[in-house]
């Protein structure tokens, strides 16, 4: 496989009969190497002005250029192309903490202006220019989510039971896989449009409802619950449903209390993630439930404000000044990520804590 | 036959069983087990909803006459520059994502010290976590800015490239700022996807090629990744589902038109199927909503090809393994 | 408690293929009935088939009669379910419930079904359960811990209780030994050798020493060719089967020339 065109037999096995040890860099080398490519970086740029970013990226080349340079020198190509490649794949890693960091950071740091008790007290009602608060959004996702929790949770779970304990390799059950797959990759828009062209035919045109966002909602957990709790209940070993069997149990109680007993942790963490997942969405609510400045807690009635749109709005509509209007922008941004970053280490703890302790 | 007790001491059994003739154990089974497959032929019928309504209110704006539609076009030339977006913008961020989110998976798989990776794919994860209207705002406030030195540097010097025209714009508010915002936003899907084929790659394959003398990097590349090879496709692929039918990154970042220009970094930008159904959906009405409702359905057809190739790839390669 | 069951002309299916041909076989009463034989000749299936478990399976079926107290256990009219709750089962693998502690191990049967019951009376049960697997002086001060922190001896006669706590006529045991250790192994045979007294017990062995120290009936099945269905070769007392069967392959079988 590899390439030994155009070498005589002798040197192939020069190649391959290798001493057992040979020079090797010592252990600190790649700390040293960077530290020097950070200096080299610092110096060439520093004359004519710098930002971090510049230093950053070139320290990175430098820092690759050197690594191979040291490494093919003193030990050898095969074992530069090594170094190079672990460098290279550390550096994908650390550009992909960039935006993490940038994002969190800028989050954190626009919305702290506004990160205060007003914003949590207040709705829009009658707010122009400064004050004024998220109260009203924060109701409004809490609500739509829930409502889509409560849809979604008992349709997928049942779904998923059907797949793995009753559907087995049926026709029905394999164009069931193949659907929820296929609505795993529904864009969020078009679970949106779907709602709103309903509802068109349903109520009448123009209609934004609460309850509309959830069911969009809803057509996007469903594919998530249904997988996650479909993983979980193929974990159960068959060894347990046939001790329920052979103690003469029914088949539906061994699925309700052994079966999905022992998966309840796994099945409780995928549910957190789904509704961390659709937490977030924007595109949906704003096609189905649009927004509005006051506290709306009937679902079936009149639009509804929740915070991913609220700050959609919030920052593309600001008003006049517009900064009230970004700052409030910006705090629904970060109320948003606190609550799914939340949901997401909830479900680690419940996978953590309450899985069954089964050694086997 | 009657309760089987013969011993004195322990009258009727636990519970006292009956005769071995059906009873309401069977009425239980039936009833779970229907309401179960109800639930399962619930997302039959959602699915099917899914397509009827798009259709049906897709047929008014299909069948009536281009004047009366917005734009005085018809329903193909108002979708066609909307595609064109949709698909450039999903391009760019998976020639972006791809080449990062293998090396990130390999990093977790194989190179990363064994405690600490975890928690780095936990890391990454995190940015599957951050809803998508924060990455909008966050790409049209600072990533945009970030980018603007480097696209006033490529219109200078990489300018005879037709993606690098320019003139810049100043605001960085571009295509290809939008496009890198997707980028990261399906960073984590096709990482997760690609790491864990990594570390399915059978532990015999690794040990052979590393008891024949390979580097770490020679056994990744003649073990790992022939191994891993269509899982990175497939995961590529459903990256790709996702960037095309992602909207509120490329509504908040591009101010666009429906255009088509391969201009990256210019002033004019073409939006998306996606971003333009909500930019222009809260304001419709009448045949304007029935078009918008038509791009939907488009975009619905196109993501759902893409990823049933992803799928199809994926049971292609398992049937082989 | 203890039953006799009647099995004639039974064929055991998966799908179209047939596992298990036309076996009849008297199964007695309170006594301890081995099934011998090679990998893959069905004993396991036949055992399954006697408490219909094997139906679990999709696709498998049965044709013929399995008769307990003058009632065709596959009759129309009969609910699998209530037949596996007079005839128990102990499998290969111990599986107590991970999620349960060792009380409710015992108690699953009863609980699983929703019958209610009296906290002394259940208690009593499981005192009473735990004792007749001989596994009460070394868990009764700690029946609340999960039924896995036991050793696997410990496990499989957990396995046991919860199985007679549902008082069956008869126990089946699939190779309830083969995972165990030599001191579990025997603790699980002493507790064979009493539970005879109470129960119809059907055990089906690889170990034939286990077959002729545990068993008062020996049956022998074989795979009657390659690719062909298992069958009952021959059944007979314990003793005959071990000193004088009467067919050749029974004889080869045991003086260990196959299988």
């Amino acid at each position: 496989m590899t390439t030994t065109t155009g070498k005589s037999p002798r040197e192939v096995l020069a190649a391959v009969d290798q001493p057992l040890s040979k020079a090797a860099l010592p252990g600190w080398t790649p700390w040293a190497l960077l530290a020097a490519s950070v200096l080299v970086a610092v110096a060439v740029l520093l004359p004519g002005g710098t930002s971090i970013a510049a230093v950053a990226v070139l320290t990175a080349i430098v820092h690759l250029v050197l690594t191979g340079a040291v490494s093919r020198a003193k030990e050898g190509p095969r074992k530069a192309k090594d170094r190079v490649v672990t460098a290279l794949v550390t550096i994908a890693f650390l550009l992909a903490m960039v935006p993490l960091v940038s994002v969190v950071w800028t989050v954190v740091s626009n919305g702290a202006a506004r990160f205060d008790a007003t914003f949590f007290t207040w709705s829009m009602q009658g707010v122009l220019g400064e004050g004024g608060g998220g109260l009203h959004a924060i109701w409004g996702t809490i609500l739509v989510t829930l409502i889509a929790t409560l849809i979604s949770v008992p349709v997928g779970l049942l779904t998923a039971v059907y797949l793995v304990e009753y559907g087995g390799k049926s026709t029905l059950a394999r164009a069931i896989t193949f659907l929820v797959d296929v609505m795993t990759g529904i864009p969020s828009i078009v679970a949106g449009l779907f709602v709103a062209a309903l509802f068109v035919i349903l109520v009448g045109p123009g209609t934004k409802l609460g309850i509309m966002g959830s069911i969009a909602l809803s057509v996007l957990m469903i594919p998530v619950v249904v997988r996650s709790t479909e993983e979980m209940l193929k974990l159960v070993p068959n060894d347990l449903r046939e001790a329920a069997y052979a103690l003469g149990v029914p088949k539906w109680r061994t699925i309700i209390k052994v079966v999905l007993r022992t998966s309840i942790s796994g099945i409780a963490t995928g549910i957190t993630l789904a509704v961390a997942r659709v937490a977030g969405e924007t595109a949906p609510l704003l096609v189905t439930v649009g927004t509005t400045v006051a506290t709306n807690f009937n679902p079936f009635e009149g639009r509804m404000a929740t915070l991913p749109v609220y700050a959609y709005y919030s920052y593309t509509q600001p008003g006049v000044p517009p900064q009230p209007g970004i700052d409030r922008a910006w705090t629904a941004a970060l109320v948003l990520i606190i609550l799914v970053m939340a949901l997401n280490l909830a479900a680690r703890m419940i996978s953590r804590f309450f899985s069954p302790k089964a050694g086997r | 036959m009657s309760t089987p007790t013969q011993q004195p001491t322990r009258d009727p059994g636990p519970g006292g069983r009956g005769t071995l003739a059906t009873g309401t154990t069977r009425k239980g089974d039936a009833v779970f087990k229907g309401t179960s497959t109800g639930a399962g032929v619930l997302i039959l019928l959602v699915l099917a909803g899914v397509a009827a309504f798009l259709i049906g209110q897709s047929i008014p704006a299909l069948t009536a006459s281009p004047e009366d539609l917005p734009e005085g076009q018809t329903v193909t030339a108002y979708v066609w520059p909307l595609l064109f977006g949709t698909v450039l913008a999903a391009i760019i961020a998976l020639l972006v994502a791809t080449p990062i989110a293998v090396g990130i998976g390999l990093f977790i798989s194989h190179f990363a010290p064994r405690r600490a990776a975890q928690t780095l794919g936990y890391l990454v994860d995190l940015l599957a976590a951050v809803p998508s209207i924060v990455y909008g705002i966050w790409g049209a406030v600072v990533l945009s800015a970030w980018l603007v030195p480097i696209y006033q540097w490529l219109e200078r010097n990489a300018g005879f490239l037709p993606f690098f025209d320019g003139p810049a714009l100043p605001s960085g508010r571009t295509m290809l700022t939008a496009g890198l915002v997707l980028a990261v936003m399906i960073l984590p899907i096709i990482t997760a996807l690609s790491r864990d084929v990594f570390l399915q790659t059978p532990r015999l394959h690794e040990e052979a090629a590393l008891a024949l003398g390979a580097t770490r990097w020679e056994m990744i590349r003649y073990a790992v990744i022939p191994y891993g090879r269509s899982g990175v496709v497939s995961a590529a692929m459903l990256g790709l589902g996702r960037a095309l039918g992602e909207t509120m990154a490329v509504a908040l970042v591009l101010s666009g038109a429906r255009i088509i220009t391969f201009d990256l970094i210019g002033a004019a930008n073409p939006l998306t199927i996606a971003a333009n159904i909500a930019l222009a959906f809260p304001e419709s009405s009448g045949l304007t909503t029935n078009t918008l409702i038509a791009s939907g359905l488009a975009l619905f057809i196109i993501t759902f090809l893409v990823n049933f190739a992803a799928r199809w790839i994926v049971s292609r390669s398992g049937a082989k393994a | 408690m203890a039953k006799l069951i009647d099995v004639s002309d039974l064929n055991i299916y998966y799908g179209d293929f047939l596992a298990v041909d036309s076996v009849n076989m008297t199964i007695e009463p309170r006594a301890v009935t081995a099934l011998i034989g090679p990998s893959g000749c069905g004993k396991s299936t036949f055992l399954r088939s006697l408490n219909r478990m094997h139906e679990v399976i999709p696709g498998a079926r049965v044709e013929g009669k399995v008769v307990m107290d003058g009632q065709d256990l596959y009759d129309k009219d009969v609910d699998p379910v209530a037949v596996r709750q007079h005839i128990g089962m102990v499998f290969q693998r111990p599986n107590p419930f991970p999620t349960m502690s060792i009380y409710e191990n015992v108690a699953a049967g009863v609980r699983l079904n929703a019958k209610r019951m009296k906290k002394s009376d259940m208690d009593e049960l499981v005192e009473s359960s735990l004792r007749g697997a001989n596994l009460w002086n070394e868990v009764k001060d700690r029946l609340d811990k999960p039924g896995m922190g036991l050793s696997g001896g410990q496990q499989q006669r957990l396995c046991i209780a919860r199985a007679i706590a549902i008082r069956p006529s008869v126990l089946l045991m699939d190779e309830p030994c083969s995972a165990l250790d030599p001191i579990s192994t025997l603790a699980v045979e002493d507790l064979i050798g009493e539970l005879k007294n109470e129960y119809t017990i059907v055990i089906v062995t690889h170990n034939m020493q286990q077959a002729a120290r545990v068993s008062d009936q020996t049956g022998f099945f074989n795979l009657s060719g390659v690719g062909k269905p298992g069958q009952l070769v021959e059944m007979d007392s314990t003793s005959t089967i071990f000193s004088n069967p009467s067919q050749k392959a029974t004889e080869d079988y045991i003086s260990g020339r196959f299988g």
